[in-house]
């Protein structure tokens, strides 16, 4: 990766008693696609806020492309931002929204409309100038901030839970569109979100937060298949945790281990693991059937629960209720467990 | 007997609207409108200067006497006075206003809103007449000047024509400042309501996208508070423009709106000119409100 487009050395964000981020030290790459995943409170939102000038550290030092900008007010800083409920200015048209930064530029009025233009192609929004945001669904909405921020040419993009206020069908759609829009501009994008579905679908990397501090930075793959925190493993996606007494019945280490339901293979009991699996038995105590898949819920005999998921690829629903109550041995490949630390 | 009259009434929604309209409306009706037809029925009649009576026939002539000379100054003066109190008000309650929107904690938020509006819990005529004291010859602010050793310059503004007067209690200033501070509460709460109603986010929104601090104010808050201020001029403007007790207790012998209508009702029994007096004030709101939505006051709403 190129040079680093934003750098938090140590930084921390004390609001009195409460440390809304603890001594947080991160580097984002110029170009990247990077998101802040976290639960609310988790202090993803204040970092941002804090790249964007909003709010200052309390400790700490940020840098933007190489710059000290931890004391610099916000109209000092080539950062622009989507803000969750858009901002849009109610008193102007969507046209004056966009062309916002640039008349604080001094851009004569020519020029400004040709860029709007630009941008509201980009934004799929031709012919929307005149309207006022009142008259704009939350989508267009959204797509006009993204163009008030864009047209800017900043060199780091701030989105804050921007897809939040849209039903499932348009946030899926605007994900596909963010990310190729980052494509197309190049600009680094800072994506702040509580969903992580979101952070996996459109990230280059990813920083899971939890309470003010980063768990773990990795890609979207590495997040997901190696989770290095109890956190992390049950923050995204979903993940059966093993220690203790389980854990050294399984895998002969008594450390915490994480393992996906979809890894694991329900078989007959008297079937036998290769040499690069882990293998349990146990009795099915409840089976839910999803459609697309089926969630089993396996006791395992000497303790413990498992969660696993399978695909109905052949099976129906009068099949796998079937399974209810029955001994199973359980069995997945060692690669897929994740040994956790905290 | 009561389930009946519930389920009577919930199967009929516009009959309990209805009810519930009803008085309301006839207050508003007979009341309001009523009033004001009155006022523009008599405003048509005209007095007998024989015999002091009211002829009830149609006639502009009451309506022509309001060009006269002495009249157009009256509705000028008053006009005047009422723009600038309007203009010193929104001057004054701005800054107190963003101050209680923005910054203050909550529990100041209370004790300013509480120490705004609590003038507004006592008499009108006792807080005139307190200010009788503050400016009176022997009062607080020539006994301050005294002290400082500013008299000089009190007796050298008394002396000047129209602002000034025998004494700050009997000037066209002191009806100023009176009206400045009786009006001021009605200014102050529209304003800090509008201002309360700007999220946060558009202020931050505006300085993200590179406006200082005074751009953001002059694009975004200023243009969304706007319809505020008009809302508390309305009150300030409209006020001043038929009050007849300030300019009565601090003002020169010069008439304003207020106490013409009260001296042609009351001394002179001309019903008919006070009626049409008293449509000057609605025409220069009209007028006002006409000028206030060409600037934009209104878009925001």
């Amino acid at each position: 990766m190129g040079e680093s487009a934003i750098l938090f050395k140590n930084v921390s964000r004390h609001f009195g008693e409460v440390k809304a981020v603890d001594d947080v030290t991160l580097e984002i790459h110029d170009g990247e696609f990077f998101s802040m995943l976290g639960p609310s409170g988790s202090g993803k939102t204040t970092c941002l806020r804090m790249i964007a000038g909003f709010d200052r550290p309390t400790l700490g030092q940020i840098f933007l492309y190489g710059q000290d900008v931890s004391n610099l007010p916000p109209y000092d800083r080539s950062v622009n931002t989507v803000f969750q409920d858009y901002a849009l200015f109610p008193h102007m048209t969507v046209g004056e929204n966009i062309a916002y930064g640039l008349m604080i530029k001094g851009l004569a009025k020519d020029q400004r409309k040709k860029q709007v233009d630009e941008m509201l192609d980009l934004v799929r929004l031709t012919g929307f100038a005149d309207r006022k945001p009142s008259q704009l669904s939350g989508g267009q909405r959204q797509r006009v901030a993204l163009a008030r921020a864009l047209v800017n040419h900043p060199k780091v993009l701030l989105l804050d839970e921007p897809l939040g206020a849209l039903d499932l069908k348009l946030r899926q759609q605007m994900q596909v569109e963010l990310k190729a829009i980052q494509q197309r501009v190049g600009i680094t994008f800072i994506f702040v979100t509580h969903d992580q579905e979101e952070a996996l679908t459109m990230s280059d990397r990813i920083a899971v937060f939890n309470l003010g501090k980063i768990e773990q930075v990795g890609s979207p793959a590495d997040i997901y298949e190696h989770p290095q925190t109890s956190f992390v493993a049950g923050f995204v996606g979903v993940s059966n945790l093993i220690g203790g007494e389980v854990a050294k019945r399984i895998t002969g280490a008594e450390d915490k281990f994480s393992i996906r339901p979809e890894k694991i293979h329900l078989s007959s009991m008297d079937a036998k693991a290769d040499a690069d699996m882990y293998s349990a038995t146990g009795k099915v105590r409840d089976v839910v059937y999803l459609g697309l898949y089926t969630r089993y819920l396996v006791e395992l005999d000497g303790g413990g629960d498992l969660v696993v998921v399978e695909q109905n690829l052949k099976s129906t629903s009068m099949d796998v209720m079937k399974s209810k109550g029955q001994q199973t041995r359980l069995m997945w490949k060692k690669e897929h467990i994740s040994k956790l630390g905290g | 007997m009561l389930s009946r009259v519930s389920t009577y009434l919930y199967l009929r929604p516009k009959l309990v609207l209805g009810l519930l309209l009803v008085p309301p409306l006839l207050w508003f009706l007979v009341i309001y409108i009523g009033s004001l037809i009155s006022l523009l029925v008599n405003s048509f009649f005209s007095l007998d200067s024989f015999t002091g009576q009211i002829v009830r026939e149609f006639t502009l002539k009451t309506y022509a006497k309001l060009f006269e000379t002495s009249n157009l100054q009256i509705f000028a003066r008053t006009t005047i006075m009422a723009a600038l109190v309007t203009i010193a008000c929104a001057a004054l309650a701005f800054p107190l206003s963003y101050y209680m929107a923005r910054f203050a904690t909550p529990r100041m938020k209370t004790f300013l809103y509480i120490g705004v509006t609590l003038p507004l819990w006592s008499s009108y005529v006792v807080r005139v007449y307190s200010w009788k004291l503050i400016l009176a010859q022997e009062g607080i602010v020539s006994w301050f000047a005294r002290i400082v050793q500013l008299d000089g310059l009190l007796d050298w503004y008394l002396s000047l024509p129209i602002v000034g007067g025998p004494s700050l209690a009997i000037s066209s200033t002191g009806v100023f400042l009176v009206f400045v501070y009786i009006w001021l509460p009605y200014m102050v709460i529209p304003i800090q309501t509008a201002l309360e109603r700007v999220p946060k986010s558009l202020i931050e929104a505006s300085s993200d996208l590179g406006a200082k601090p005074a751009q953001t104010f002059r694009n975004v808050i200023l243009p969304l508070a706007f319809p505020g201020v008009i809302a508390g001029s309305i009150f300030t403007f409209s006020l001043t423009l038929g009050d007849f007790i300030v300019p009565q207790l601090f003002g020169s012998s010069a008439y304003t709106i207020g106490r013409a209508v009260l001296t042609f009702q009351g001394t002179s029994n001309n019903i008919p000119l006070a009626a049409a007096f008293t449509m000057g004030p609605i025409l220069i709101m009209i007028v006002y409100l006409l000028i206030a939505r060409k600037l934009g006051a209104f878009d925001a709403l």
